[in-house]
């Protein structure tokens, strides 16, 4: 492992920008949010441009058993407000009779809900009351003023914090979505070390819902869990500061940071790590062939960003020319700030157009950006990742490094194996 | 307030960005909040446009609306004159934008904008949907740039209605070029798609409009009659007998216009072809946009043999032209946007095919149906790389393909009625000519998989099942119909016995019901 730079990001001036923001709202985390909670729905009280959003996002329309979906404000919900919260008592409890599977039900706010003030947290504790004990209604925003893109996930976890069990003994939890089979596997590594008292929020069904307390540290694997983090803190929960576990570096550094905290000897951390650890390194080493010395530029997305420029400076060898991210939450990408090199601009907002400029002037080799950028600037003639993949991917800890590697080679591998060009 | 799954038409401002993104050197500046960015990858992604729509988005947050979003408007409409010059620019709001009342329109009449023309746009987020919003806009920016003015020399129309991320839309313009030019008429301007503010301008020299898309162009078109004295074509060239209509139709506005050749048209021998004889009376559900759909109605009934057994649209804007369609076929027209509804109706009805839309596609997946799509709402695969037009002549070929395509062929079907019982080619392998993994029979599996509904609750049995009962032999029977004519089996037998009051099903009500439908 490279030792951490002389000089890190961490003190790096950020260029703060205000502009137009070519990113999705929190509304999209609905889209991952709803497979991960099996027995939850998402009811997003919003507009038409809500549903055809959340139909849209994904690129793709998934149809097989939905969990979510809009209730369409109409111009009679705008005129008289008590109206509005009649109307959706009966569409949730028509909701409800038809899908008696459902065990969590969210309200989501959006931007027109939230601009004709709404009181969705009112309604969540009205129809609590009515739905339970079968049924919890909460309620969060993932209106487009309020949050982008994965904020709404942290919005959401946010929300079910207050209603979380209270722990009394020593306990961890694991904070953010992954896919199930990343999620078994951390959990795997825990228990080998001896960690077995681990929960993780969102927990997969309503019942297992994880408690929290003073006694609970908390540890995170997404990076854009600010709001959830200052609930659990609210609550007693300590935070473990660590890097994201992203590659081999991440992912042995926020184990480490775990482990220590739960009183697991060095000896006994290196024997759970040492094959799998074997195994990354050899996996990013393939993929990294192709992305050694390249040049990297993220446009702001996801608030990952931070976590995977320093993956990719410090272990598939690129050079990264400018960060963005939505938003830089300091006390959690931190530690992935210190280990980036100094070097790239740091930018936190967006003003797209004047970022487009840079990217342009600074030509890379590679540009991380959102579905609505990414054709034109491969019709400019750079190549370019869809950020949005790296959500929709498996690609935390030790076993997915080579796949989040893969996943930046493969559109330069692309371009190298396609001859298209007519014949000299 | 209206719970909604899946929508078929987006919110109008994304309507206005078709007529935008369509044309060229128009800019449209949008009061919005930042997630409704999401739209400019229906342009770049779905439909691979090269570059980003031709939109700024004011992208305000909520610590905005305590100060100024209307500052904030005037910022990004200053911006998007000085980094973009466009010949013009139209204003308006998103849904949210609407709610708090800046008024970007009349903001944005009283600035200075180097002169250039500024068209504000009213579009009710919340009563109306895109392609009402398309219409509004084309209409708007027609009625502010278009003159009266000296026509051509040469007989010329204009081709209206077509814009960004429309179905087949860049084809059949391209088609319906190729058949006016030669008819020997040549297209003046084609508009929203391709043109600019200046072409808009000169739209009065031609000396009729096509309109292709009502759904799009017809505010325009009528518009453009009123004001500038052009008649407009009422039929939509799709299908055979449409366009040879279409082609009167223009022979009759320009006399001077020749008749076209025919020479490529092969929709009439293949389907007057014998191996075209297992197409007739196949039951056909159609559901899609109004114009789409009534012209689909035609062809499946005239041109292809089938049988139209249920019809219908999701834009309310043409309930009265699509109820009047469904009469000449003897149904009542379904309007809804509500694909659940739509769903019930499919199932009601049990087709043999579905002629959809990408939503219509999914329910034929669930109810095991086959499905071609017809009409919008888009989908990546609605813009094939090949040339795939569905108007004008080679659009009735691209329709016979794509209307076949998914039905299980000729002898194939014989076979699957002869042998109904041997386990690899049975009915729920789908057509061999599909791909895809063929299923070994399960045991006594019936038919359909188990259908995992949304919410649209338990399915009512509407189909007369509580007033008659199958008995377990002709049950097991039905079973050994396969599943493309089970549902139309089902449901004669079903009604055949309920007009004669006869309670049971048995094996040989089946098959009195099958000698009494027989064809």
């Amino acid at each position: 492992m490279p030792k951490p730079p002389a000089t890190g990001c961490g003190a790096a001036p950020v260029l703060k920008e205000r502009g137009q923001r070519e990113v999705f709202c929190g509304l999209t985390g609905i889209i991952w949010l709803h497979r991960k909670m099996q027995d939850a729905f998402f009811l997003v009280v919003g507009s038409r441009t809500c549903a055809h959003l959340l139909q849209s996002a994904a690129g793709v329309m998934i149809f097989a058993e939905p969990r979510f979906a809009t209730a369409i404000l109409e111009e009679t919900d705008l005129a008289g407000l008590a109206d509005a919260q009649d109307e959706l008592d009966n569409q949730v409890a028509q909701l409800l009779a038809r899908r008696p599977d459902i065990r969590q039900l969210f309200l989501v706010g959006s931007c027109p809900s939230e601009v004709i003030k709404l009181d969705l947290g009112r309604a969540a504790e009205r129809l609590s009351a009515v739905h339970a004990p079968h049924v919890r209604v909460l309620n969060y925003s993932g209106s487009g003023i309020e949050t982008t893109f994965t904020e709404g996930e942290d919005a959401c976890l946010a929300a079910m914090v207050p209603a979380l069990p209270e722990a009394n003994a020593k306990s961890l939890l694991i904070a953010g979505a992954l896919p199930d089979v990343v999620e078994d596997q951390m959990l795997g590594l825990l228990r080998a070390m001896g960690i077995e008292d681990v929960a993780c929020l969102p927990a997969r069904r309503a019942e297992d819902l994880p408690a929290v307390g003073p006694e609970t540290v908390v540890a995170l694997v997404q990076p854009f869990l600010g709001e959830t983090l200052a609930a659990l803190t609210r609550r007693g929960a300590r935070h473990v500061e660590a890097p994201l576990p992203f590659g081999d570096e991440g992912t042995t550094a926020w184990l480490w940071a775990v482990a220590r905290e739960m009183g697991v000897d060095a000896d006994t951390f290196a024997r759970v790590t040492e094959a799998p650890r074997a195994r990354a390194r050899r996996a990013i080493a393939a993929a990294s062939e192709t992305l050694n010395g390249k040049s990297v530029f993220f446009f702001p997305d996801s608030q990952l960003e931070i976590p995977l420029a320093r993956f990719l400076t410090r272990e598939c060898g690129m050079d990264a020319v400018e960060v963005g991210a939505p938003f830089i939450h300091r006390a959690i990408v931190g530690p992935d700030l210190d280990l980036l090199p100094e070097g790239p601009t740091i930018s936190e907002g967006q003003d797209v157009d004047k970022q487009l400029d840079r990217a342009r002037a600074a030509r890379p080799d590679l540009t991380v950006c959102g579905l609505g950028l990414a054709n034109p600037l491969e019709a400019e003639g750079l190549t370019t990742k869809w950020a949005i993949e790296l959500v929709f991917t498996p690609v935390h800890f030790y076993e997915q490094a080579g796949d989040l590697a893969g996943l930046f080679a493969r559109p330069l591998r692309r371009k190298e194996k396609l001859r298209l060009e007519a014949a000299e | 307030m209206k719970l909604s799954v899946w929508t078929y038409e987006g919110p109008p401002h994304v309507g206005a960005m078709r007529v935008a993104t369509g044309m060229r050197g128009l800019h449209y500046v949008l009061h919005a909040p930042q997630g409704d960015t999401y739209a400019d990858l229906l342009f770049t992604m779905i439909e691979r446009r090269d570059r980003r729509p031709p939109v700024t988005y004011t992208t305000f947050q909520a610590r905005d609306l305590g100060s100024d979003t209307a500052d904030l408007f005037r910022t990004a409409c200053e911006d998007a004159v000085a980094r973009f010059r466009p010949e013009a620019i139209i204003v308006g709001a998103s849904c949210t934008a609407e709610l708090i009342q800046d008024d970007p329109g009349g903001m944005a009449e009283t600035m200075d904008l180097g002169g250039i023309p500024v068209i504000p746009l009213e579009l009710p987020s919340y009563q109306r949907k895109e392609n009402f919003g398309a219409d509004e806009t084309f209409y708007q920016v027609v009625k502010r740039l278009a003159q009266p003015m000296e026509r051509t020399a040469r007989p010329t129309v204009n081709i209206l209605g077509p814009t960004g991320l429309g179905f087949r839309h860049r084809d059949d313009v391209a088609e319906i070029t190729g058949l006016l030019a030669d008819m020997g008429i040549e297209v003046n301007v084609c508009a929203p798609m391709g043109a600019t503010p200046a072409d808009i301008a000169r739209l009065g020299a031609a000396h009729a409009n096509v309109l292709l898309y009502p759904e799009t162009g017809e505010t325009a078109a009528r518009w453009c009659e009123k004001t500038l004295g052009q008649p407009f074509t009422k039929t939509v060239p799709m299908g055979v007998g449409a366009t040879r209509d279409f082609i009167a139709e223009i022979r009759a506005m320009l006399p001077d216009a020749l008749a076209p050749s025919e020479a490529g048209l092969r929709l009439p021998w293949y389907s007057a072809s014998v191996d075209s004889t297992y197409l007739t009376g196949k039951r056909v559900f159609l559901f899609g946009d109004a114009t789409h759909v009534m012209a689909a109605a035609r062809i499946a009934r005239d041109e292809m043999g089938f049988e139209v057994c249920g019809m219908g649209c999701y834009n309310r804007e043409f309930a009265r032209p699509m109820r009047a369609a469904a009469k000449e076929y003897g149904l009542s027209a379904l309007i809804t946007d509500d694909y659940l509804e739509v769903e019930r109706a499919i199932e009601d009805a049990a087709p043999e095919m579905i002629l959809g839309t990408q939503m219509e596609r999914h329910i034929g997946k669930r109810l095991g149906i086959p499905c071609a799509v017809i009409s919008a709402p888009v989908h990546v695969q609605d813009f094939p790389a090949r040339y795939s037009p569905v108007m004008g002549f080679e659009g009735a070929n691209v329709i016979f393909d794509t209307w076949v395509h998914p039905l299980v062929m000729g002898l194939e079907e014989h076979l699957l009625h002869m042998f109904r019982e041997d386990f690899e080619f049975h009915d729920a392998a789908g057509p061999s000519h599909h791909g895809g993994k063929a299923v070994a029979r399960a045991e006594d599996a019936g038919g359909q998989p188990p259908d995992p509904r949304s919410i649209s609750g338990p399915v009512m049995e509407e189909t007369g099942a509580d007033v008659v009962t199958w008995l377990a032999e002709a049950e097991r029977e039905l079973k050994k119909i396969p599943f493309f004519v089970r549902g139309k089996a089902r449901r004669n037998t079903e009604t055949f016995a309920a007009e004669r009051g006869v309670r049971e099903i048995s094996v040989d009500t089946l098959y009195e019901a099958k000698a009494h439908y027989a064809r």
